[in-house]
C-alpha cells in the first residue's frame, strides 16, 4: 500500500509498504528517518517516541497506515532546520551529560521536549512522571533530570 | 546510501579541554539531532534482512531438518544450517564450545538453529518458520545436582579444554579454591559464627541497542562487516575462522553501540550475518527485536552460595569460608574468569587471614552466562555483605563500623596472597557515604496534606498513602579488579598522527576501542590535548585497520587504551620536538637546554617561554606513531591454592540507601542511593558521576525487580520481553548523590582507577540491608519480590 503523512512538516510517501509495517519500520526503513529507535519494538522502552497529531506515541506500536494524513514529529524535527542550531532540551542534554551511549536519546527528547511544552516549569516529580514510559539503562536518570531542568530554566530565562 | 562508516568525531575545545575537565562528549550532537549512526541504522542499497530460527527446547536431539518449503518462499535468497557451514563449526570466547549452528543437537532454549536471508524482514520470519526441525526431546540439567548426579547427561564430552583435567566432572566448566590459612586451625577460637545461603538471580544487560550488524561482501571474497561490539579484534579472532578467511580477509568497522554492560563480549549475529552476505552475495542486515535479544546474547550468572564468618567477640573477622556456584548455562563463554574473579574477591575489601573459598561454573541447559557489568563480583558481594550484617547483629555492633574495622587498605593481603599496592579506602569511603545528610522523611508529605503518591511505594499505583510504610537505611561496600586478570595479555593499541591543518594542529586519535557510551572517545581527545597541547582532536572511526584495543569490559579502558594513548601521544611528541630541534635548534639555546613541552598549540619551555609554533614546526610533515601499550603482568591463580598476583588493580565503592517499605503489599521505594567512590584521577568528572550512577542503578535493579526467569523443569525462559523483565525507570529510580575520591593509583597512567563495575556491586546488597532493616526479614535472595516481604 501507499501511505502518505507529514513528518516534520514536510510531506512524505512511501510505496509498497506491507500492512504489518509499524510506523517506525516506515519512518527507519523506507524514509531514512533513523532517529527514532527500535530497542523493544513492543511499546515499553519509549525509545520511539515522536508526536503523531501533537500527542506522543511510541512509533512502533502504530500501524503505518494509521499515520495516513497525519502529522508526524520526530527527533529529526526539534533542531533548526535552516541553522541546525540544536533545541533549548537537545543542548541541555548534551551540555548535562544525559547521553551516554544514547540510544534512549531520541525518544526521550520527544518527551522532554512535549514536557516543556505543556509545563514550562515543572517539578522533579513531574519530570519523572513525564519521563516514566522512557527507559534508560546508562545514566541512571540522575543526568536526564539535570537536562531536563537546565533546559526548563533557560527556556525561563530567554522568556 | 547512508554512509556506513562513521565519520571521525572532530571536537576543538575553546577551553584547554585535558584531563581532569568535564569536556563534553564529541559524539554528543549527533546523538541528540538523531544523525549519530548505530549498527541497526545501517543500510545498503540491495541489502537482504537475515533472521534467526531458535530452538524451542532447552535439550534436544534435532532428528532432521527441512529447509525446501523456506527455500521455496518468494523473496527468499539463502536458508543456511549447520551442513552449510564453510569452515570452522564452533566458536567460543575462551573455550571453543558454541557451535555456530546446532549441530544435531540443542543445549538451550533459544540455540541457533538456522538462518534465512530476504528481502523483507517479516519474509525473512515467515520463512523461518517453514523450516520443518524434528526435535527429540532429551532430559535437561539445570542446576548444580542434576548435572553431577550419577547418569547426568554430559554435554560437552570430550572437552579438550585447559581447565577439563583439573574439574571434579565434566559439566563443571572451571572451578577455583582460594586458601589461606588454616581456618580449621582458627576455628575454635572464634566468639561468633555466622552462616548464610545466598542466591542471585538471572540478570540480564538489558542495553537498549538490539544485536545489528550489517555484512558487505567485498570483490575479493572477502567481507566488510559494520557492527556493535566490545572487541572488534576478538570478534574477528572468531568469526575468520567460521568464514574460512584470512583475518584481513573480514574487515570490521565499529558501528554505533547502544550499550553493552558484558553483553557484547560474545558473537551474536556477527558470523551469521556475514555467512549469509557470502552465500548470497549480497549485503545483510540483521537486527534482532527485543524478544530474541534476550536469547542472542549471555546473562550474569545466577549463583548459590553458602557462607560461615568467624570473628572474635571484639569484632575482628578471623575466618571465611565459601562455597559459590555460578550457572554457566549451555556453553562456556566468560565463565571460566567468572570464577576466577568470584573465588578471589568471595571474601570482599576486609582483612582476613584464613581463608577457605571454591567457586566452581557449571554447564547446564540453562540460557548461557558470561559478562555483565560487575563480573562474578557482584554475586559475591551480595552474599558476603549480607553476612558482614549478620556478623555485626550477632556482635551488637554498628554494621558499618564493624565493616570499617575489618576494612582492608593498602598494604593488605589478599586472600590469594596478592599485596594491595595503592590507596585501598574502605573504611574512609564507608565514613563518607554515612556522613551524608539523610534524605527527610515521610517526603510524600505535601504541604496541602494530600499526599503525592508518586513519592511512595507503589507510586501512581495509589495503593498507599503512607500507611504501612516503614523506612530502613542500609550499608555496603565493595572490591572489583580493573582490567583482565590471571596472566592475560592485556594491551591496547594506538595511533595517534599530528599534522598542521588550515593553520592549526590537529592530533588523530585512532584506536579499535568500542565506544559502547562510557565516554572513552571523550576521554582520548582529552589525553591528546593534555599531552600534545593542541586544542582540535579527531578521534578516528574504530576498525581492524589498527590493533586491538582490548575489550570494552572489566573497566579498563580508560586505564589500558588510554594508557596507550597516553604513551602513544608521548611518542609524538618526542618525534616532534626531534623534528622541532632539527628545523630551528640553532636558534635558541633552550632548544638544547631546556625541558620542552607542547601547550596551546606552541613548544614552549618549563619556564613558559615560546620557542616555535607547531604549526610551524609541522609543516608539511605529519608527525606519525603507533605502538601497543600494556599494564604490569598479572599471574595465574594457583589451582590448588588459588594463590598469585592475579589482578592488576583493585576499585572500591561504598553506598548507603535508603528505603520505604509497604508492609502490607510488599512493595519496595529506594529513597536515596548513596555513593562514594575512588577513582583514583578522575579524567572526566561529569563522565566518572555518570558511570556511577547508572552502574548503582543496574545494582538496584538486580535488588528488587530484574531476573530472568528460567522454567526450572522445562530450562525454558518465560520472560523475554520489557513487558515481563522490568528494568527500573525514572520513576523507579532515585537521587543518588555521589563523593568522589581521586587518591592516585601510581601504577596507572595519571593515577587513575577504572571506574564502570564497582558501583554496580555494593548498590545491590546496600538496598537490601536496607530492606531487611526496615522489615526485620532475613531476605537471602535477590531480586527481592512481594511475596517475599509479605510471606504470601
Amino acid at each position: 500500500m501507499r501511505v502518505t503523512f507529514t513528518v516534520n512538516g514536510r510531506t512524505q510517501r512511501a510505496d509498497d509498504v506491507w500492512e504489518g509495517e509499524s510506523l517506525l519500520y516506515v519512518l527507519r526503513e523506507r524514509l531514512g528517518l533513523a532517529g527514532s529507535k527500535n530497542a523493544c519494538e513492543q511499546g515499553e522502552c519509549g525509545s520511539c517516541t515522536v508526536r503523531l497529531d501533537g500527542v506522543p506515541v511510541c512509533a512502533c506500536l502504530v500501524a503505518a497506515g494509521q499515520a495516513e494524513g497525519r502529522e508526524v514529529e520526530t527527533v529529526e524535527g526539534l533542531a533548526d532546520r535552516a541553522t541546525g542550531e540544536l533545541s533549548v532540551v537537545q543542548q541541555a542534554f548534551v551540555d548535562s551529560g544525559a547521553v551516554q551511549c544514547g540510544f534512549c536519546t531520541p525518544g526521550l527528547l520527544v518527551a522532554a521536549d512535549d514536557l516543556l511544552r505543556q509545563r514550562p516549569d515543572p517539578s522533579d516529580a513531574d519530570i519523572r512522571e513525564a519521563l516514566s514510559g522512557n527507559l534508560c539503562r546508562c545514566t541512571g536518570y540522575e543526568k536526564i533530570l539535570d537536562a531536563v531542568r537546565l533546559a526548563a530554566a533557560r527556556t525561563g530565562e530567554a522568556d | 546510501m547512508r554512509d556506513l562508516t562513521p565519520t571521525g568525531l572532530t571536537q576543538a575545545s575553546g577551553i584547554k579541554g585535558g584531563i581532569g575537565e568535564s569536556t563534553l562528549r564529541p559524539d554528543g550532537t549527533l546523538k541528540v539531532t538523531g544523525e549519530f549512526a548505530y549498527a541497526s541504522d545501517l543500510w545498503h542499497e540491495d541489502m537482504l534482512w537475515g533472521v534467526t530460527l531458535r530452538s524451542p527446547h532447552a535439550h534436544a536431539r534435532i532428528r532432521s531438518l527441512g529447509v525446501a518449503e523456506a527455500l521455496a518462499t518468494p523473496g527468499v535468497h539463502a536458508v543456511l544450517t549447520h551442513a552449510d557451514l564453510p569452515a570452522a563449526t564452533r566458536y567460543g570466547l575462551e573455550i571453543e564450545d558454541t557451535p555456530v549452528l546446532a549441530d544435531g543437537v540443542v543445549r538451550h532454549h533459544g540455540e541457533p538453529v538456522a538462518l534465512v536471508a530476504a528481502d523483507h524482514p517479516e519474509t525473512a520470519r515467515r520463512a523461518a518458520a517453514k523450516i520443518h526441525v524434528d526435535y527429540e526431546t532429551l532430559p535437561v540439567i539445570t542446576d548444580e545436582a542434576s548435572a553431577t548426579a550419577p547418569g547426568a547427561p554430559v554435554l560437552h564430552p570430550g572437552r579438550t579444554d585447559e581447565h577439563a583435567p583439573h574439574v571434579p566432572h565434566p559439566n563443571i566448566v572451571h572451578r577455583q579454591p582460594i586458601v589461606r590459612g588454616d581456618v580449621s586451625a582458627v576455628k575454635d577460637r572464634a566468639d561468633v559464627i555466622v552462616t548464610g545461603e545466598y542466591e542471585v538471580g538471572m540478570q540480564d544487560q538489558a542495553f537498549l541497542g538490539p544485536e545489528s550488524g550489517l555484512a558487505v561482501p567485498a570483490e575479493d571474497g572477502g567481507v566488510d562487516l559494520y557492527i556493535a561490539t566490545q572487541w572488534l579484534h576478538a570478534d574477528l579472532r572468531q568469526i575468520a575462522p567460521v568464514l574460512g578467511l584470512p583475518e584481513d580477509k573480514v574487515r570490521m568497522t565499529l558501528s554505533g553501540v547502544g550499550g553493552a554492560f558484558g553483553g557484547r563480549e560474545d558473537l551474536s549475529m556477527q558470523a551469521h550475518a556475514c555467512l549469509l552476505a557470502l552465500r548470497t552475495g549480497r549485503p545483510v542486515k540483521m537486527v534482532y527485536n527485543r524478544f530474541e535479544s534476550f536469547f542472542g546474547h549471555v546473562h550474569r550468572h545466577p549463583a548459590k552460595l553458602r557462607y560461615e564468618h568467624g570473628a572474635t567477640r571484639d569484632g575482628d573477622l578471623l575466618y571465611v569460608t565459601a562455597r559459590i556456584v555460578l550457572d554457566g548455562g549451555a556453553y562456556a563463554s566468560s565463565s571460566p574468569a567468572v570464577v576466577g574473579n568470584a573465588a578471589s574477591l568471595a571474601v570482599g575489601p576486609y582483612v582476613v587471614d584464613h581463608v577457605d573459598v571454591e567457586a566452581i561454573a557449571l554447564y547446564t541447559n540453562n540460557p548461557p552466562c558470561g559478562a555483565m557489568r560487575g563480573f562474578g563480583a557482584v554475586q559475591a558481594c551480595f552474599a558476603y555483605e549480607a553476612q558482614m550484617d549478620k556478623l555485626a547483629a550477632a556482635l551488637g555492633m554498628d554494621p558499618v563500623e564493624f565493616r570499617r574495622r575489618n576494612a582492608m587498605a593498602q598494604g593488605a593481603v589478599m586472600p590469594t596472597g596478592q599485596v594491595v599496592d595503592s590507596p585501598a579506602p574502605v573504611a574512609e569511603l564507608l565514613r563518607r557515604v554515612k556522613a551524608m545528610p539523610l534524605p527527610p522523611a515521610r517526603q510524600w508529605e505535601s504541604a496541602g496534606g494530600a499526599a503525592d503518591v508518586r513519592a511512595l511505594p507503589g507510586g501512581l499505583s495509589n495503593t498507599t498513602h503512607g500507611e504501612s510504610v516503614v523506612r530502613g537505611v542500609g550499608y555496603a561496600v565493595g572490591i572489583k579488579n580493573v582490567g583482565f586478570s590471571e596472566g592475560f595479555d592485556d594491551y591496547s593499541t594506538a595511533r595517534v598522527r599530528l599534522e598542521a591543518v588550515g593553520g592549526e594542529a590537529v592530533a588523530t586519535v585512532h584506536t579499535a576501542m568500542a565506544e559502547v557510551g562510557q565516554g572513552g572517545v571523550t576521554v582520548h581527545a582529552q589525553i591528546a590535548r593534555t599531552e600534545l597541547g593542541v586544542a582540535r582532536v579527531t578521534i578516528h572511526p574504530a576498525d581492524t585497520r589498527v590493533g586491538s584495543a582490548g575489550s570494552t569490559s572489566a573497566s579498563r579502558q580508560t586505564y589500558v587504551t588510554g594508557g596507550a594513548v597516553k604513551h602513544v601521544c608521548e611518542l609524538v611528541r618526542e618525534k616532534v620536538l626531534e623534528l622541532a630541534r632539527a628545523r630551528f635548534g640553532t636558534y635558541h639555546p633552550a632548544w638544547a637546554t631546556a625541558e620542552l613541552l607542547l601547550e596551546d598549540g606552541k613548544v614552549v619551555t618549563d619556564g613558559g617561554e615560546v620557542l616555535a609554533t607547531l604549526v610551524d614546526v609541522l609543516e608539511g610533515e605529519a608527525v606519525e606513531a603507533e605502538d601497543e601499550w600494556r599494564h604490569r603482568p598479572t599471574r595465574p591463580f594457583d589451582r590448588r591454592t588459588g594463590q598469585g598476583f592475579g589482578h592488576v588493580q583493585y576499585s572500591f565503592a561504598a553506598h548507603r540507601a535508603v528505603v520505604e517499605v509497604d508492609t502490607e503489599l510488599g512493595l519496595v521505594k529506594v529513597v536515596e542511593l548513596a555513593c562514594a567512590q575512588d577513582v583514583g584521577k578522575a579524567l572526566n568528572p561529569l563522565s566518572v558521576t555518570g558511570q556511577i550512577q547508572g552502574g548503582t542503578t543496574q545494582g538496584l535493579g538486580l535488588a528488587v525487580m530484574e531476573e530472568i526467569v528460567v522454567d526450572p523443569v522445562t530450562a525454558k525462559v518465560r520472560n523475554p520481553s520489557f513487558t515481563d523483565y522490568l528494568i527500573p525507570t525514572i520513576l523507579d529510580t532515585p537521587a543518588i548523590p555521589v563523593d568522589v575520591l581521586e587518591l592516585a593509583d601510581d601504577h596507572a597512567p595519571y593515577g587513575l582507577r577504572g571506574v564502570g563495575e564497582a558501583p554496580t556491586l555494593s548498590s545491590t546488597p546496600a538496598v537490601v540491608a536496607a530492606i531487611r532493616q526496615a522489615t526485620g526479614l532475613a531476605l537471602t535472595r535477590v531480586p527481592v519480590r512481594p511475596e517475599h516481604l509479605t510471606g504470601t
